[in-house]
C-alpha cells in the first residue's frame, strides 16, 4: 500500500510517498527528510526530546503517526531562525546557559515556543516550570531553562507590543 | 510494531462499520495506543483513524446547564476552555495534572477514558499477564506491586486504571455516549469501566466496534463549582501517574454540607466513586472530624494486593486533603502545580 501525504514543513510544502503507515512523524522527519534537529530520546512520549509544533501546537512527534497528519503545518527547530538571526527563544537559551550536552535542547526550545504561544504561564516561574515539565533534561539545566523561557517571553511580548503600536 | 491496514473513515457509521472486523482498533491521537504497539503489547491488524470524523471536537452547553464534550476534544482544549473550567473546575484541574503539555495537546477525551493500565507486567510481553494474554497468570502478584490496586481487585488482576480525568467525572455523574452497529446508547461513567473479576481482558462495557462519541456532564455537576478540587500524589512533582488521587466536591448550605461527591484514582481498575463517604458527609459540618470519618468510609473495604498497604492510609489522607481544599473554596485559577499536595495554600513556592 502506498499512502501519499502532503505536509507543510517549516514553510515549504513537501509531498511524501509513504510505503508503510507505521512511520511516526519523528521518523519521517529524521530518517526520510533529513531533518535530524528533532531528537529521539525515549520514543515513547516520556521525555519531550521530539517536540515539534503541529498546526502551532507542541506535541511529541514520536507518538504521532505521520499519515494521520496529512495536510498539517509542521514547525521544527530547523525552521525557527530567520535567515542568520536566531529566534528569541534560541538566543535566550544561549544567554542563560539553558543547556549542557544539548540533546534535550531542541525539544526544550520547541516546547518553550509552544508554551509562550499558549500564554498560560505568565511571568510565574512555577507556572513556567510546570509548563516545561514535559521536557526532561538529564544534565539538569533546568534553572537556566526557566530563566531563558521567562526572558524570551519578555522579548517576544515586547516585540508584539511594538508591532501593535 | 506489527503491520496494520490504515483506514480513515469520513463518518461515524463508516468508522463503526470498519471496526467490526476482528483485530480492528480505533486510533485517536495514539499517545497510548502507539506506545503499546511499539512494545508489541497491542497488535491491531487494522487501525481506524478517528481524526477526520466530523462533529466530535465540540464542547457544547446543554439546556440543563450541563455540557457535552465530543470524543475528539483534546485534553488541553477542554482544560483551558474558560466556561468549562469555571463550571467544572475539578475536571480542569485533573486534566492539567495528567501527562505533559505536549501529550495533553494531542490526547483526546475518548482516548483518555480508554487508556490502558500502567502495570509494568502488562507492558512487558515476557511476563505473565491475564489482561494482555488471558489465562497466562499475573506476574504482578508477588512481583513489584507497590502501586497496584487496594480496592476492587481480584486474584486474576490487581492493576489500576491510570486516568486522572475520569476521577472527577465519576464523582460528578458523567455519562458516556456510545455508538455502535446496533445504534446509540449511553452508560454512566461510573459503570463504564469493568472491575477485573475473572476476565481482566474485558476493560469496559464497550462491545467490539462500539465508538465513544461524547462525554456528558449534567447541570447539577456545576452546582459544586465553588468547592471542587482534585488532589494527586505523584512520585515526582509533575509528569507522573497518580500513586493515589481524589476528587472532592461539596455543595454547602450555610454551615453544613448539603451534598458531597468523592471519587478516588489510582486505587482500583476503575475510577472509584466513594458513595458511603459521600453519605457520611451529608448534613455534617465541614471539618477535620467529618472528613476523617468520610475517609474511613471510603476505604472501609480496602485491602492490600501486595506491598501496597501504605496506599490505604495514604488514600485516606488524600481524601481528607481534597475535602479540606474543597471546603476552603475553589481557587480563581487552577494552581501553578495542578492537584499537587505540595502546592502552596498561599505565598512562595515550596520547592526548586
Ligand atoms: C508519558 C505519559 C504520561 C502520561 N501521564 C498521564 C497522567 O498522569 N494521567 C493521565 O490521566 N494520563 C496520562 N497519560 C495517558 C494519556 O492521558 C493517554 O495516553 C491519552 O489520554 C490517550 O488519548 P489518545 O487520544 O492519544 O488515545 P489513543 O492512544 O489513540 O487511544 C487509546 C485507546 O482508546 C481507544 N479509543 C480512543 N478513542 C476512542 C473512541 N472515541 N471510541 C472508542 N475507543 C477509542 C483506542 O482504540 C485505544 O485503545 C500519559 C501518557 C504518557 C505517554
Ligand atoms: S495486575 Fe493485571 S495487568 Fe498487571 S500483570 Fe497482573 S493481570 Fe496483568
Ligand atoms: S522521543 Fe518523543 S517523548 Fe521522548
Ligand atoms: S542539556 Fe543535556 S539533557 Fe538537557
Amino acid at each position: 500500500m502506498s499512502l501519499s501525504i502532503t505536509l507543510t514543513i517549516n514553510g515549504a510544502e513537501r509531498t511524501v510517498a509513504l510505503d508503510d503507515p507505521r512511520v511516526t512523524l519523528l521518523d519521517l522527519l529524521r530518517e526520510r527528510l533529513d531533518l535530524t534537529g528533532t531528537k529521539k530520546g525515549c520514543d515513547r512520549g516520556q521525555c519531550g526530546a521530539c517536540t515539534v509544533l503541529i498546526d502551532g501546537r507542541r506535541v511529541n512527534a514520536c507518538l504521532a503517526l505521520a499519515v494521520s497528519h496529512d495536510g498539517a503545518d509542521i514547525l521544527t527547530i530547523e525552521g525557527l531562525a530567520r535567515g542568520g538571526e536566531l529566534h528569541p527563544v534560541q538566543a535566550a537559551f544561549i544567554a542563560h546557559d539553558g543547556f549542557q550536552c544539548g540533546f534535550c535542547t531542541l525539544g526544550q526550545i520547541m516546547s518553550a515556543v509552544g508554551l509562550i504561544a499558549e500564554g498560560q504561564a505568565g511571568d510565574d516561574p512555577e507556572r513556567v516550570r510546570e509548563g516545561m515539565s514535559g521536557n526532561l533534561c538529564r544534565c539538569g539545566a533546568y534553572a537556566g531553562i526557566t530563566e531563558a523561557v521567562l526572558d524570551a517571553q519578555r522579548v517576544l511580548n515586547e516585540a508584539g507590543r511594538e508591532q501593535a503600536a | 510494531m506489527n503491520r496494520f491496514d490504515y483506514v480513515r473513515p469520513a463518518t461515524v457509521p463508516e468508522a463503526v462499520a470498519a471496526a467490526s472486523a476482528p483485530g480492528a482498533a480505533f486510533l485517536a491521537a495514539g499517545t497510548n495506543l502507539l506506545d503499546l504497539m511499539k512494545g508489541g503489547v497491542a497488535r491491531p491488524s487494522r487501525l481506524i483513524d478517528l481524526g477526520r470524523l466530523p462533529g466530535l471536537d465540540e464542547i457544547e452547553s446543554l439546556p440543563d446547564g450541563g455540557v457535552r464534550i465530543g470524543a475528539l476534544v483534546r485534553n488541553a482544549d477542554l482544560a483551558h476552555h474558560p466556561e468549562f473550567a469555571r463550571r467544572f473546575p475539578a475536571v480542569a484541574e485533573a486534566l492539567l495534572s495528567g501527562a505533559s503539555p505536549q501529550l495533553r495537546n494531542a490526547a483526546t477525551v475518548g482516548g483518555n477514558l480508554l487508556q490502558r493500565t500502567r502495570c509494568a507486567y502488562f507492558y512487558d510481553t515476557a511476563s505473565a499477564c491475564n489482561k494482555r494474554a488471558p489465562g497466562s497468570g499475573c506476574d504482578a502478584r508477588g512481583g513489584e506491586n507497590r502501586l497496584h490496586a487496594v480496592l476492587g481487585w481480584s486474584e486474576h488482576c490487581i492493576a489500576t486504571h491510570p486516568s486522572d480525568f475520569c476521577v472527577p467525572l465519576a464523582a460528578l455523574d458523567a455519562a458516556v455516549e456510545i455508538e455502535g452497529a446496533a445504534g446509540r446508547r449511553e452508560v454512566p461513567l461510573e459503570a463504564f469501566h469493568r472491575l477485573p473479576g475473572d476476565a481482566p481482558e474485558r476493560e469496559s462495557v464497550l462491545a467490539p466496534g462500539e465508538l465513544i462519541t461524547a462525554v456528558r456532564l449534567p447541570g447539577e455537576a456545576a452546582e459544586f463549582a465553588a468547592h471542587a478540587r482534585y488532589v494527586k500524589l505523584r512520585e515526582r512533582t509533575s509528569y507522573a501517574f497518580a500513586v493515589v488521587s481524589a476528587a472532592a466536591a461539596l455543595r454547602l448550605d450555610g454551615e453544613r454540607i448539603a451534598e458531597a461527591r468523592i471519587a478516588l484514582g489510582g486505587v482500583a481498575l476503575k475510577p472509584w466513586r466513594a458513595r458511603a463517604a459521600e453519605a457520611a458527609l451529608a448534613g455534617a459540618r465541614p471539618g477535620a472530624d467529618a472528613f476523617r470519618r468520610a475517609a474511613e468510609a471510603a476505604l472501609a473495604d480496602a485491602k492490600p494486593s501486595g506491598d501496597n498497604g501504605f496506599k490505604i492510609e495514604l488514600a485516606r489522607r488524600i481524601v481528607v486533603r481534597a475535602l479540606t481544599l474543597a471546603a476552603a473554596g475553589t481557587p480563581g485559577r487552577v494552581p501553578a502545580l495542578p492537584a499537587s499536595p505540595f502546592a502552596p495554600t498561599s505565598g512562595a513556592a515550596p520547592h526548586a
